[in-house]
């Protein structure tokens, strides 16, 4: 999202909220304006989904591939539309209430291909949508797979794994370069364009991550039928409208968070009926203090991404001055701050490379997460929150508990939580014994830890460097469950008055402190394997760091 | 309590609800437009150029800031006159006493286009450890700018020599593509610098307009904040960028690739509209020079013609290359000798030094190699600029 688009987006707020008290209309000339607002109003959930989809087509970047800026957003909600078809398996009742849904998008679609016809209106995707005719093609096909996929999984929840597997395919083929330039080659091909070309900056879906956690989400939430927490009944029967709008919730779409299904549901159900008259003894669940404290959160977020983020990009790491950061002597700058040798001024001019590249993803990424979640609440809608002051955390468990949250939750909810279970629940491990650092417990944990992190990783691209980034974290929440399981059983048998609590207050401020640094600088010398494209470049600057190497 | 009661509390909050986002907005406009006023009024560039983080936190930069493509150049080209010397090395420490100071100003040769830090013209001086007669070290100070004008020379000059930087020496190196009246004001750099510029026509009398339409004369709104944001950005760039030229030795594309200098020339005898024979009076600024001899006051100064590239190509006989016609640059080099000549000048040319080979993409542009031919050229020049002219003669007769 750039800023003309944030801009945008938060000005339709105006739409949502109405004038004056009570929203009572006023009288003459802005009388009808306020009569069309307070319909608006009142139909507060088709803005959500219009906005939403309008942001979809809007927000996709361009692609050399003929009218693919068009069709991967309309894959996107082909996709949304296909998983609620075969998670809900809607009876007739439902399908009557998804008609005026399905006509509104068809509708939408429609509209942002026919402006190829109106050159001031084009157009809202980046490059000029297909004819009307390939599209509605494109409109039936999806309609038909749709009816198809309905009679192949009506009743067989089991079945649904198979998309869960195909969304995975998906992400394979968008993270890994040679399967993306293949497929590239593929669309080139299906478009008549000279497949020689193909490149996998070709594809780049908008969303499509995002998109796909919370379809995958809801697809095992299907298989699994997962029970509802206490006192929080599991909203099944999501129409076709709410889906749509949770998936592709605008403000969430580009960078997150990842909010569950359950808990997004009552924000939206409750904002989209607030036109109603609220009970005298109620306050407004929403109003202006939501839109007051969401600008708010949207000018922290575009200080940070627009202002601190992207003047640390100057001189953050990366795979160019990565290569270049020399020592003096060798440009012909002298030695500053009688630094004298060259390895060291080079050791140090490294490190402020990497510190720049650490605080710049953390700021570059919360400031994104600020704007979501600013636009999201004067939406209506609480996003979860993503960050939580990640690198003031004493350690590394912690630091992933306050870094990126939604999505070290999803992965903890549908990946990490049920492989450990059923590992526990399996029969005994053969070659690995019941006591002693290597029993069977400590593996599943190593075994969830490292093939957790490696997932996230490989979330980022199917590469060596996130393979290292991920081994690095996974050895590093290894440890530190090691080292935390050795503490607590030490202080357990140690006595009472050298265990920790007794300890003095400024020792243990200073130990956190220490573990406050010590974990910051794990963490920064981890983004190394993350931000350069080799792993023999990030050893280079690895050694750079400590003065050896040129 | 009553339902119309409830109904009038409700109106009330929401009301309330209302007025203080209004409220917030009304203040945050009316600060906004007060700071923008007081911005204006106070318009503060100067001052703010000259705060820099360049010789305090990392070293200054070897040449003056001026990039096309920052984010590979690690620089990036400022309009700010005082932001640009406060990045300069030159700024950094007081003159040690047996440093002899050679301010070298110049077009882009001597900026050292396509040239690393470590290989221009300044760089080949400061490496070939002269000694001027009394013993003094040269230390030479690039402040060549990728611009051709003799008027931003002069301007440069005058800039730096109100800073406190005791120069010994200045080498002016100039080139015919320099002198044209109508290249004077044609950059950025000097349209937007109106008031200094005009300052440079009337105390040295100048034959510019100083009501040139290409002046840039900034209203109240371009002195705002949000009028100077381009300008505000810049100078914060410029200060991040001198991360990257302390980490890296960087501050031009390293990547940047070129095309060979023309050999094979265009049949044009023409030299910016004018047609031989000869020059007409107001057609070269001369009196840019006399006006960069003034500025430099007692300070030895010595002119140098660069060398350029003679073509041995397509049309050749007409012309040296893609900028000068035979008959132009001729008249020029004439000129200018009979210019030195009358007005005690300590002159030098050397416009035929360097071979085809020593130059990159264009005809004044020189390689590495052809910098140390330069500067090895220069040597005794430079050296005897230690020598009041008065006894120059002396020891020049044989």
């Amino acid at each position: 999202m750039n800023l003309t688009q944030i801009l945008v987006f938060a000005a339709m707020v105006a739409l949502l909220y109405p004038k004056g008290p009570n929203g009572k209309p006023s009288r003459g000339l802005a009388c009808t304006w306020d009569r069309i607002r307070i319909r608006v109003v009142q139909g507060r959930g088709w803005v959500i989904l219009v906005a939403s989809t309008l942001a979809l087509y809007w927000l996709q970047s361009s692609s050399p591939i003929r009218s693919l800026d068009f069709w991967l957003p309309t894959a996107s909600l082909a996709l949304t539309t296909l998983v609620w078809v075969v998670i809900y398996t809607p009876d007739r009742a439902a399908w009557r209430t998804a008609v005026p849904t399905i006509a509104v998008i068809i509708g939408v679609v429609a509209l942002i291909a026919s402006t190829r016809y109106f050159d001031p209106l084009c157009c809202i995707t980046a490059t000029r949508p297909p004819d009307i005719f390939t599209v509605t093609v494109g409109i039936l096909i999806v309609a038909v797979i749709s009816a198809g996929a309905a009679i192949l999984f009506r009743g067989r929840a089991r079945r649904l794994n198979w998309i869960v597997l195909g969304l995975i395919v998906l992400f394979v083929v968008l993270k890994l370069d040679i399967a993306t330039q293949a497929f590239s080659a593929i669309l080139r091909g299906l478009n008549g364009q000279d497949t020689a070309q193909a490149a996998v900056s070709d594809v780049r879906w908008l969303g499509f991550s995002y998109i796909a956690f919370r379809l995958i989400a809801a697809l095992r939430d299907r298989v699994t039928a997962r029970p509802a927490a206490p006192g929080k009944p599991v909203p099944t029967g999501l129409s076709l409208r709410e889906f749509i709008s949770y998936v592709i919730f605008f403000p969430a779409l580009t960078a997150g968070p990842i909010d569950r299904a359950d808990r997004w549901i009552k924000d939206y159900r409750n904002f989209v009926q607030t036109h109603q008259p609220a009970p005298a003894t109620t306050p407004r669940p929403f109003g202006m203090d939501d839109v007051v404290a969401g600008a708010g959160r949207i000018l922290l977020g575009v200080f940070k991404k627009f202002v601190i983020a992207d003047m640390l990009a100057i001189i953050a790491l990366n795979s160019i001055n990565a290569a270049q950061v020399t020592a003096p002597g060798v440009h012909g700058s002298a030695s500053f701050w009688g630094l004298g040798d060259g390895g060291l001024n080079q050791a140090i001019w490294t490190w402020v490379l990497v510190y720049a590249y650490a605080w710049r993803i953390l700021f570059d990424f919360s400031g994104y997460t600020d704007i979501a979640i600013g636009l999201g609440r004067m939406f209506g809608i609480k996003l979860p929150e993503n960050f939580d002051r990640p690198y003031f955390k004493p350690n590394l468990t912690l630091f992933w508990n306050s870094w990126h949250m939604s999505l070290s939750q999803w992965f903890r909810a549908y990946y990490f939580n049920p492989i450990t279970r059923a590992l526990r629940s399996a029969k005994e491990t053969p070659f690995l014994p019941e006591q002693g650092f290597f029993r069977q417990s400590t593996f599943i944990i190593l075994f969830g830890q490292v093939t957790t992190m490696l997932l996230i990783g490989l979330w980022h691209g199917i590469t060596w460097n996130f393979i290292a980034w991920s081994v690095w974290h996974a050895v590093g929440l290894f440890a530190h469950n090691r080292w935390t399981d050795y503490q607590r059983r030490r202080n357990a048998s140690d006595d009472p008055e050298s265990t920790e609590q007794n300890e003095l207050p400024l020792r243990r401020r200073l130990a956190t402190t220490l573990s406050v640094l010590a974990t910051f600088h794990f963490v920064a010398l981890g983004w190394i394997w993350f931000a350069l494209p080799s792993v023999s470049l990030s050893i280079q600057v690895f050694g750079r760091l400590v003065g050896i190497g040129g | 309590m009553e339902p119309s009661q409830l109904t009038g509390m409700q109106a009330a909050t929401t009301s309330a609800r209302w007025s203080m986002p209004i409220r917030v907005m009304l203040k945050a406009f009316v600060l906004f437009v007060v700071f923008n006023l007081i911005f204006s009024v106070i318009d503060p560039m100067t001052v703010l150029g000259r705060f820099s983080a360049y010789n305090i936190l990392f070293p200054g930069r070897q040449r003056l800031p001026y990039g096309d493509h920052p984010e590979l150049a690690y620089n990036v080209s400022v309009l700010n006159l005082d932001a640009m010397l406060a990045s300069h090395e030159l700024m950094a420490a007081p003159k040690s006493a047996d440093e002899f100071r050679v301010l070298l100003i110049g077009d882009s040769s001597t900026w050292g286009w396509l040239l690393k830090p470590t290989d221009t013209l300044a760089a080949q001086i400061n490496r070939a450890h002269m000694k001027t007669s009394d013993g003094r070290t040269v230390r030479a100070y690039n402040l060549g700018y990728p611009i051709m004008s003799l008027t931003k020379d002069v301007l440069i000059l005058v800039r730096a020599l109100h800073a406190d930087i005791q120069p010994d020496a200045i080498l002016w190196l100039v080139t015919l593509e320099s002198f044209p009246t109508d290249k004077q004001l044609f950059h950025p750099l000097l349209q937007n610098n109106p008031s200094p510029t005009r300052d440079l026509i009337s105390r040295y009398g100048l034959a510019l307009d100083p009501n040139d339409p290409q002046f840039i004369t900034p209203t109240l709104f371009d002195r705002t904040i949000v009028g100077r944001r381009r300008d505000l950005a810049d100078l914060v760039r410029l200060q991040l960028y001198g991360v990257m030229w302390a980490a890296t030795g960087i501050d031009q594309d390293p990547s940047m690739d070129y095309e060979p200098a023309a050999i094979d020339l265009e049949p044009d005898i023409t030299f910016h509209g004018i047609k031989p024979p000869s020059f007409g009076p107001r057609d070269l600024t001369f009196d840019a020079l006399t006006a960069g001899k003034q500025a430099a006051g007692a300070i030895p100064l010595l002119i140098v013609n660069e060398p350029i590239l003679r073509s041995n190509g397509r049309n050749s006989d007409i012309r040296y290359n893609y900028f000068y016609p035979r008959w132009a640059y001729d008249q020029y080099r004439a000129m200018m000798t009979d210019m030195a000549s009358a007005q005690s000048w300590r002159y030098i040319d050397v416009w035929d030094l360097l071979p085809q080979g020593e130059f990159t993409n264009s005809a004044v542009h020189y390689t590495p190699a052809g910098a140390k031919l330069l500067a090895d050229r220069l040597a005794d020049s430079i050296t005897h600029l230690s020598i009041p002219s008065g006894q120059l003669g002396k020891i020049n007769a044989p």
